[in-house]
């Protein structure tokens, strides 16, 4: 009788342990990498704006891969991207340009990817030259008003 | 005349029972350890209460992601609903709920159970032989309950995430990364998932406390049992309610 006991309250604490766990790694903090079939691209950016690690990279509106890590690079003062590319979609054109795009107008930042017309492709630790960086609504929103300054 | 002396008696009974729940804690708290019972007692306090609090987690996750995506999705924010379900049952919905519902399934069995002990004579009968009813009927329990809270609110506040994310990545269509990265982004361990745990224990203190005691002070016939299963679950309810609202203020400032 106490076996059944004790059964269950093990299987209890470890479902207690297994949810404290995945509160922890996945709902806040950390996430341990996926890894495995990826490959990774380098682009520097003037501006992110919002962008956070795990954001969706697309192409053509699909997703081709995830943002890594994000950091500054102290010698040109941009930011400096990590992209994370599916390896299903191994034959990007080396000439691709990257933009930081907006999903509506409050949205969530993610990266689109425009494909050039080079033979060559993206390789492992490959860098994306082209990138336009995210628009900052503070900053247009200034201009334009400058704008309608100057034409008065 | 009769109406002032009445309310009177009132207050007195008030204070004499929460001075007489006091001392009733002092002596689950002093009395001797023994870790016997405590194994059987959470299965009977945690283990059995595991359905209706999965059950229970799963569906409030699952209407907090509906309802949260019928009025994100017109600001464009749908993204944004991991986060709002996230905190929301972190912060608020996994304590309180969970405390609730516990209140409901182990603190009224509590109650009755020790409210029938009392009634059937079994804690005089074991006072008689010389074993100590605190120690050996009390106190496991109380262990149980203060153990069993807040495990069963960690195992709430996971399967009302999973069912949020049922609802908005498997029904509704947003993007799987960006539910989970935008709630990791914004949940915070340390302020969040810590305060709630800290949350569900007070709660497991309050609830299993005022359970025990209600049943041991309960008048010992039919009509006084159940009279103390019943505001077992009333005063529980009112007082995780009224105790979050103060820990919220304190915590969230």
């Amino acid at each position: 009788m106490s076996n059944k006991f004790e059964w269950w309250v093990g299987l209890f604490t470890a479902l207690a342990i297994a949810s404290i766990l995945f509160i922890s790694l996945r709902v806040s903090n950390f996430q341990v990498s996926s890894g495995g079939d990826q490959y990774k691209v380098y682009a520097y950016f003037d501006e992110i704006g919002g962008l956070k690690p795990r954001a969706p990279i697309t192409m053509a509106g699909v997703v081709v891969g995830r943002v890594g890590e994000i950091s500054l690079d102290v010698e040109s003062f941009q930011a400096k991207v990590v992209f994370n590319m599916n390896s299903k979609y191994k034959k990007i054109p080396d000439d691709t340009s990257a933009s930081i795009l907006t999903a509506g107008i409050l949205g969530e930042k993610y990266i689109g990817l425009t494909p050039g017309g080079a033979e060559e492709f993206l390789e492992n630790e490959g860098i994306v030259s082209q990138t336009q960086s995210a628009i900052v609504l503070e900053n247009l929103i200034s201009k334009f008003l400058l704008n309608s300054d100057e034409e008065k | 005349m009769a109406r002032l002396s009445k309310l009177g008696s009132n207050v007195i009974s008030l204070f004499s029972s929460l001075g007489r729940a006091q001392v009733f804690l002092w002596h689950i708290w002093s009395a001797g350890i023994s870790f016997s019972g405590v194994v059987k007692q959470i299965y009977f306090v945690g283990v059995l209460s595991l359905p209706i609090i999965l059950v229970s987690g799963f569906f409030v996750g699952m209407v907090l992601g509906l309802q949260g995506y019928y009025t994100l999705v017109d600001f464009g924010a749908a993204d944004s609903l991991g986060v709002l379900v996230a905190l929301t049952l972190t912060r608020e919905l996994g304590p309180v709920v969970g405390a609730i519902l516990f209140a409901g399934r182990s603190g009224s069995a509590l109650t009755t159970e020790v409210g029938l002990m009392k009634a059937t004579e079994q804690l005089a009968a074991l006072e008689l032989m010389g074993i100590d009813p605190m120690r050996f009927v009390m106190r496991p329990r109380f262990i149980a309950g203060i153990i069993s809270l807040p495990f069963l609110v960690m195992m709430f506040v996971a399967v009302g995430v999973l069912g949020a994310w049922f609802v908005s990545v498997g029904l509704l269509g947003i993007d799987d990364g960006a539910f989970w990265s935008q709630m990791q982004a914004k949940v915070s361990w340390s302020n969040d998932v810590l305060n709630g745990l800290v949350k569900a224990l007070i709660f497991s203190v309050v609830v299993t406390w005022l359970a025990l005691f209600l049943g041991n002070d309960a008048i010992p016939t039919a009509e006084g049992v159940s009279g103390a299963t019943t505001a077992t679950v009333v005063y529980s309810s009112l007082w995780v309610l009224g105790l979050d609202f103060i820990l919220t203020a304190m915590m969230f400032d």
